[in-house]
């Protein structure tokens, strides 16, 4: 398949497989029926991350929905006023699990806005959070495609991805030393080069994973027991992205082409070529193309980084910030002092106040940091994507059927750590 | 990058409405007198040269022992102009409460139930002001900064000579 073949999702949903056409279904006629509370989770095989959805249905109809959230609360914000600057980067790998590269980045771009010095890191750092980004932003849609399909039934394709991401974790494992929580990213750049011989690794794995993308496309896009549940199934209107504050691929999915590293490039973003994937109608079947389309628009980001990618340093060459080299830790009294200070006290953030935005792997990930000049954040809140795409299925559920909880609840990729934090 | 925002804002309402703006990091702000939250918030969607339609993100700051005590933080962003804000309005601790933003914008509703429960501000014509994260038996407000990072509130208590 070749690479933007998948941005045409108008040629994806044109694949049709006869009528399945339920407009003949007359309310009217039904039996009576009396309304009964249904619970969905918070155990339940479809809810994954730990989520309840306390339902009212009539016959197998829903009535309301209410979305109750919480039961992954480990008080990101309460812990993150107590920790330096520095030891918060192990919280953000906990917020979207499933890419915690974008969320180490998202935060490092924050504080560093608060420090002013955006524009000292070096440009390999800043590379190198381009490229274990886009790998975190591949895990993250490769998860929800994956567990998405699995809830239909298409355990095949669960496998196939699931085992694409595995390679894309092994490859961040070698660059971190971490399979999950990486805690990869620095303030003022990343705390170690990318290994020797990594490079050529990835641009293996990649053509490994378009094959798999390959089989699961062919598994599912032309799978009628898939489309039946995805097509038209879980519409979000594009008059309602504004008003609920939608990012990410469920906003795209609707024809609103938003993405932070487009409209407001930050790192090298604005030096990679790549197309924003959007879909027309915002259902299951946009939300799930959208997501597939931007997979293959971060290899295609991947392989340019690769070959754009400069020597020099990895982190900024500033005591203030970031550790001095050990080396010069063990030698000279000067980088002595700094690493104590760094590793006591913790950076100090002058006094003031940012919100600094990235694209996360759900959409519009925002960190609004109050700083009041000392080691630790007075504040430090984030700004969830998956918050408030999840808060519009109370919208959205209504008027479906139990079944179209699942597939509509999978594709908004809703991850417990970074709604609840 | 968004002065224009800025500029709209002192222009259409007076000083006793935007007491104070700013720009800091790139990123412009309007401290709002919190009886024209709710007007500002309208005039900021609807005002064709803005369009600041969308809405991003709303939390609260406490800022003891500073008085008012709280800071309730909105950012807004318009889609088309690519222009951002954050405006905040300063509620006391005494009188927490400022007026709902949910018939603004729908999304307000999760957000401000999220402000309630983690700072104990009541927004006024919420249609569900219920907790969010908390468990509804939870006592106080945990991100406010009197409350002990180390305190507990265990749902299930031992009783007394259980083991």
């Amino acid at each position: 398949m070749s690479a933007d073949a998948p941005l045409q999702l108008e040629s994806r949903r044109r694949i049709v497989f006869g009528e399945s056409d339920i407009s003949d279904f007359d309310d009217d006629k039904d039996l009576p029926t009396e309304s009964m509370p249904l619970m969905m989770g918070p155990s339940h095989p479809a809810m994954h991350g730990t989520v309840r959805i306390a339902l009212e249905v009539e016959g197998e109809k829903i009535k309301t929905a209410d979305i109750q959230i919480g039961y992954l609360h480990r008080c990101f914000e309460k812990e993150a006023e107590y920790a330096t600057w520095t030891q918060i980067f192990p919280y953000t790998d906990r917020l979207n699990y499933v890419s915690p590269m974008l969320n180490n980045v998202g935060y490092a771009i924050a504080v560093e806005k608060l420090l002013d010095i955006e524009d000292k890191i070096p440009e390999r750092a800043q590379y190198i959070r381009v490229i274990v980004g886009e790998i975190s932003r591949i895990t993250d849609h490769l998860t929800c495609l994956a567990a998405g399909a699995m809830e239909l039934g298409a355990f095949t394709v669960f496998f196939y991805l699931i085992k694409a991401r595995e390679w894309l974790w092994e490859l961040l494992e070698e660059v971190s030393g971490a399979r999950l929580t990486h805690s990869y990213v620095r303030i003022g750049g990343v705390v170690a080069d990318l290994p020797a011989g990594w490079p050529p690794k990835l641009l293996d794995i990649l053509a490994k994973t378009r094959t798999a993308l390959s089989d699961a496309d062919k598994l599912l896009t032309r799978n009628k027991i898939f489309r039946d549940r995805m097509d038209g199934v879980g519409i979000i209107a594009k008059a309602d992205v504004a008003g609920w504050g939608l990012t990410g691929p469920v906003a795209r999915s609707t024809g609103v082409a938003y993405d932070v590293r487009k409209d407001h490039p930050y790192l090298v973003y604005d030096r990679l070529d790549f197309e924003v994937p959007v879909g027309s109608t915002g259902d299951n079947f946009d939300r799930y193309a959208c997501r597939l389309a931007e997979i293959f628009q971060s290899m295609r980001i991947l392989e340019q980084a690769l070959a754009k990618i400069p020597e020099g340093p990895f982190i900024v060459d500033d005591q203030r910030v970031a550790l001095p080299k050990k080396r010069d830790t063990y030698n000279t009294i000067e980088s002595m002092i700094a690493h104590f200070k760094l590793i006591m006290d913790g950076l100090h953030v002058p006094p003031g106040e940012i919100y600094s935005f990235t694209e996360g792997g759900n959409g519009e990930l925002g960190f609004y940091i109050v700083s009041n000049g000392e080691g630790r954040p007075w504040k430090c809140r984030v700004r969830p994507p998956c918050f408030a795409n999840l808060a519009v299925l109370t919208k959205v559920l209504p008027g479906l059927f139990i079944a179209d909880v699942v597939p509509t609840f999978g594709m908004i990729n809703m991850i417990g750590g970074e709604c609840d934090r | 990058m968004a002065k224009i925002v800025l500029d709209r804002l002192n222009e259409r309402f007076t000083a006793g409405e935007i007491l104070e703006t700013g720009s800091q990091h790139g990123n412009e702000w309007a401290r709002v007198a919190p009886a024209a939250w709710r007007q500002v918030a309208e005039f900021l969607r609807d005002d064709p040269a803005l369009q600041l339609n969308m809405f991003v993100d709303l939390t609260c700051v406490d800022r003891m022992p500073r008085e008012p005590r709280f800071d309730v933080v909105l950012h807004l962003y318009s889609i088309d102009n690519k222009y951002r804000v954050r405006l905040l309005a300063g509620v006391s601790e005494k009188q927490a409460v400022i007026d709902t933003l949910v018939p603004v914008w729908p999304g307000a509703n999760w957000f401000e139930r999220e402000a309630f429960d983690m700072y104990g501000v009541r927004f006024e014509g919420h249609p569900d002001l219920r907790r969010i994260l908390m468990y509804p038996e939870f006592q106080g407000y945990p991100l406010r900064k009197d409350y002990p990072k180390e305190k507990r509130q265990p749902l299930l208590r031992r009783l007394p000579g259980s083991v």
